[in-house]
């Protein structure tokens, strides 16, 4: 490496930047997941990304530590311009980061882990002794109470969190990135690691925090680079902006015009949940129904149970106790094929593994679930391949599926194309319920804009919609009624008017918890 | 006192957890085995089932590192018999063109004979490591491969006429007692389990086969790990070519065609996780001391051979269904 470039751990006066990247680009096949971007680091401050899923957040720090490389553009790093960075040079230079997936080896211990790739040996010998003396300073530095001796796999998420933010600042650096580093933690837990985040700002270190928990933001923040569709939006002080601000630059649009207006039209009950518990126990005494003509949301932090609602409803988990009741007949022994037949269409949020061929064609992927239908083949047994390819172009057309032709293969599509395409499989046979479980998670503006409006038709065409997201914004403007989750239980139904963001966070909250935290905000 | 009881209790299972059920199973069995069969016990069996454990261990010492890195070696076998004949040739070979010294002959015969399952080590490793290509198929392809040139080379017919330092002597002859294959054997055991806990490569195989992405963030070159992993692999299984020519005093294309299954099966007893990231060499030599016991064992008994395989596939069947049980029940408690 260049020998005048400054080595980590020596001292950098605040101020100065440390990342600086302008007019980047990066784009996987067609899709463009970062253009034009502009981002700059600089020493001793926390600068937030922000910005909604799949607004590139996640390329941006991937090309930062290396992992990724950029198409084209500028990235500067300590000054020096760079091109081919790999994760070892990356981290070599003082970059460091906690992933938001673990990228810690579950049957290696936590000493093992943090000295992955950069062992201390004395010769040929693994210098054990010296590892374990620097592993006891680096946690006690931090005051994670961690034994490293115990196995990774045996930790909980928040040990397993605190690992790999250990592994992180094992090594002097200068540069720390955070993707969403409070995902897994409990408040406690997390007002720790606030607390080592300023300490180590306070100590010259440029922080790169991932996050779109405003709280975090407003706490930690010292600069906000706000992201969408990955494009630069804006570089904003803390100091001179608001929460409303913010999401107003995020989203790009009031909320008003972003989302459709869905006529109501309550019909009957076609799905019912009469005291459910789930045998995985991640969600329990669950009664609720689901009536045509209207969109049923599901709102909760992550892990809250409320995807799990949605696959019980598709039987794909079982039932402890309690009933699932569709359009009148109880669903015994509940499974997919009884839901298929049950007239429940159901779209998981992980659209790779579970839902669809992602090596098979447009036509093999939208005609799948009905190829029992006689318009699709005779007799049950031979293809109707001239009805299944007119389907799929009629479908293409209605949902505007964005496609180099009828036979390109579902990977070739971007994540919204391929949601319309799990929504073009839905609609290949009649069904009365359609369960959406993150409905726009990897979408683009574009793709969100359509999708929306397909959930729109459907509803107006009377069926019944539920809707599960994480995006509280999204369940909340596409609901009629919303019913709020937390640690696997109902806490509240909102209906209506009484749909209100404040509401329904009231709810997402214990209210002690709620009360603390605004006993320390006001503090 | 139940206080005492209890500590005692979970002492034990502390020990159970650490060693394991194996040990255990080995010594009951061999303690049946010396009750039910005095002759179990003679020095002359005993040193036999070493002599059998210690083929054995070598070529699943490295199937081990193989799967540790989560992969998988058929080629092994094939490689075996592939030695034995490039073996068997380079000696003949080297005394045709007039090299006197027998101890030169057996040298250099033995390296040359080491070639080609380096080679197929190389390629093995190059289509899975760069090319992404199964390990399943690639080692299933090489095997083929391997067995038909040493079939092809040798017409069908044993090759004969090794200098005697090297069918009597390496073959036959022992040093204190036991034979040379024992301390080639423990060499290996010796060197590797330095490897698994003591250097920065053993490590690397765990972190590879144990999580491939994480280990590649942390900035580990995978595919070299990978590639060495089969490199080895195929080495080991060369040297137990070379030892079991020796003994048999020949050079065979059908030599080592059970050591596939075996390598593996010994592996998988041993504990080595199909999975990758987990495995212990003690382990390994344990196990394939166990299996040498059993064949040995039914041997004495004058059980059918053709029972014999029925037995193995049945130990194989419940040591990975333990290991599978054990598993589920861990990933329960977190």
């Amino acid at each position: 490496m260049n020998a005048t470039s400054t080595g980590p751990g020596e001292v950098i006066s605040p101020g100065t930047p440390l990342v600086e990247i302008s007019h980047l680009d990066k784009s996987y096949g067609a899709f463009k997941a970062l253009e034009d971007m502009q981002f700059e680091l600089r020493a001793g401050e926390v600068h937030v990304l922000f910005g909604e899923n799949g607004a590139g957040k996640s390329t941006l720090i991937q090309i930062i530590c290396g992992v990724q490389n950029y198409d084209s553009g500028e990235y500067r790093l300590f000054g020096e311009t760079l091109t081919g960075l790999t994760p070892a040079v990356a981290h070599e230079k003082g970059v460091s980061i906690v992933f938001q997936e673990f990228s810690l080896i579950p049957e290696m211990t936590v000493e093992e882990n943090l000295f992955l790739g950069h062992e201390i040996t004395g010769g040929w010998r693994l210098a054990k002794s010296a590892m374990r003396a620097k592993v006891q300073s680096v946690l006690n530095r931090l005051g994670f109470k961690l034994d490293p001796a115990a196995r990774v796999s045996t930790l909980r998420r928040a040990h397993q969190q605190m690992v790999e933010i250990a592994k992180a600042l094992l090594w002097d650096c200068r540069v720390l990135i955070l993707d969403e580093p409070t995902a897994s933690l409990t408040d406690q837990e997390a007002a720790q690691l606030f607390d080592i985040i300023e300490q180590l700002r306070d100590e010259g270190l440029g922080i790169i925090y991932v996050s779109h928990r405003m709280p975090e933001i407003t706490r930690l923040a010292d600069r906000i680079t706000v992201l969408r569709d990955g494009k630069y939006i804006t570089t904003v002080n803390q100091a001179d902006t608001s929460e409303k601000e913010l999401v107003q630059l995020m989203t790009g649009r009031s909320f008003d015009s972003f989302f459709p207006q869905i006529a109501r039209n309550p019909g009957e009950t076609v799905l019912t949940f009469e005291d459910v518990t789930l045998q995985s126990g991640h969600a329990k005494n669950l009664s609720f129904s689901v009536r045509r003509g209207e969109v049923l949301g599901f709102a909760g932090l992550a892990g809250c149970g409320k995807s799990e609602v949605l696959r019980a409803a598709f039987g794909l988990e079982k039932i402890a106790t309690g009933r699932i009741t569709a359009n009148g007949v109880a669903l015994e022994k509940h499974n997919p094929r009884k839901a298929l037949s049950s007239r429940i269409c159901y779209f998981p949020s992980d659209r790779s593994t579970e839902g669809l061929a992602m090596h098979q064609s447009l036509t093999f992927n939208s005609t799948i679930a009905a190829l029992d239908d006689p318009v699709f083949s005779r007799r049950k047994t031979l293809l109707n391949r001239r009805a299944e390819r007119g389907f799929t172009e009629k479908m293409i057309d209605k949902l505007k599926i964005r496609t180099p032709g009828l036979t390109a293969k579902a990977d070739q599509l971007s994540g919204g194309n391929k949601q319309k395409l799990m929504i073009a499989r839905g609609l290949s046979r009649e069904f009365d319920v359609f369960l959406f479980d993150e409905p726009t998670v990897g979408v683009d503006i574009q793709a969100k804009l359509e999708i929306y409006d397909v959930i729109k038709t459907l509803t107006e065409e009377g069926k019944a919609v539920v809707i599960a997201s994480s995006e509280l914004a999204e369940v909340m403007h596409m609901s009629h009624r919303v019913i709020v989750m937390r640690e696997g239980r109902i806490v509240g139904e909102l209906d209506g008017e009484a749909v209100t963001e404040s509401a329904v966070l009231s709810h997402f909250f214990d209210h002690d918890n709620k009360s603390q935290a605004e006993e320390q905000h006001a503090s | 006192m139940t206080a005492i009881a209890a500590s005692q209790q979970s002492r034990l299972g502390r020990v159970m957890k650490a060693i394991g059920i194996l040990p255990v199973v080995l010594i009951i069995t061999c303690i049946l085995l010396a009750l039910y069969e005095p002759r179990f016990l003679r020095t002359s069996n005993l040193i036999n089932v070493l002599r059998n454990a210690s083929f054995l261990a070598i070529i699943s010492a490295g199937q081990m590192l193989v799967i540790i890195v989560g992969g998988f070696d058929i080629s092994v076998g094939a490689i075996v018999a592939l030695t034995s004949v490039s073996t068997a040739l380079s000696m003949v070979g080297l005394s045709t063109i007039g090299i006197e010294s027998a101890p030169l002959i057996v040298l250099l015969g033995c390296l040359a004979g080491l070639v080609p399952a380096l080679v197929v080590g190389i390629v093995n490793g190059f289509f899975v490591s760069v090319m992404k290509i199964s390990p399943f198929m690639v080692t299933i392809g090489t095997m083929t491969m391997a067995a038909g040139i040493a079939g092809y080379v040798t017409g069908g017919t044993p090759i004969y006429d090794m200098p005697e330092l090297f069918t009597r002597e390496i073959g036959r002859g022992r040093f204190l007692e036991l034979p040379y294959i024992v301390y080639a054997a423990a060499i290996v055991l010796l060197a590797l389990w330095y490897m698994q806990t003591q250097t920065r490569l053993g490590r690397y195989f765990y972190a590879v086969g144990g999580n491939e992405k994480a280990s590649r963030l942390s900035g580990l070159n995978t595919r070299k790990y990978i590639w060495l992993a089969y490199i080895l692999s195929a080495l080991l299984a060369g040297i137990v070519g070379i030892f079991l020519t020796a003994r048999v005093g020949s050079g065979e294309a059908t030599l080592g065609s059970t050591l596939m299954l075996e390598s593996i099966s010994v592996a998988v007893i041993g504990g080595v996780a199909l999975k990758g990231g987990v495995g212990r060499i003690q382990m390994v030599a344990l196990s394939a001391i166990f299996l040498s016991v059993l064949s040995n064992g039914m041997s004495l008994a004058r059980i059918d051979s053709k029972y014999h395989i029925i037995i193995i596939g049945l130990v194989i069947i419940i040591a990975v269904a333990a290991e599978s049980y054990r598993e589920n029940r861990r990933s329960r408690h977190v």
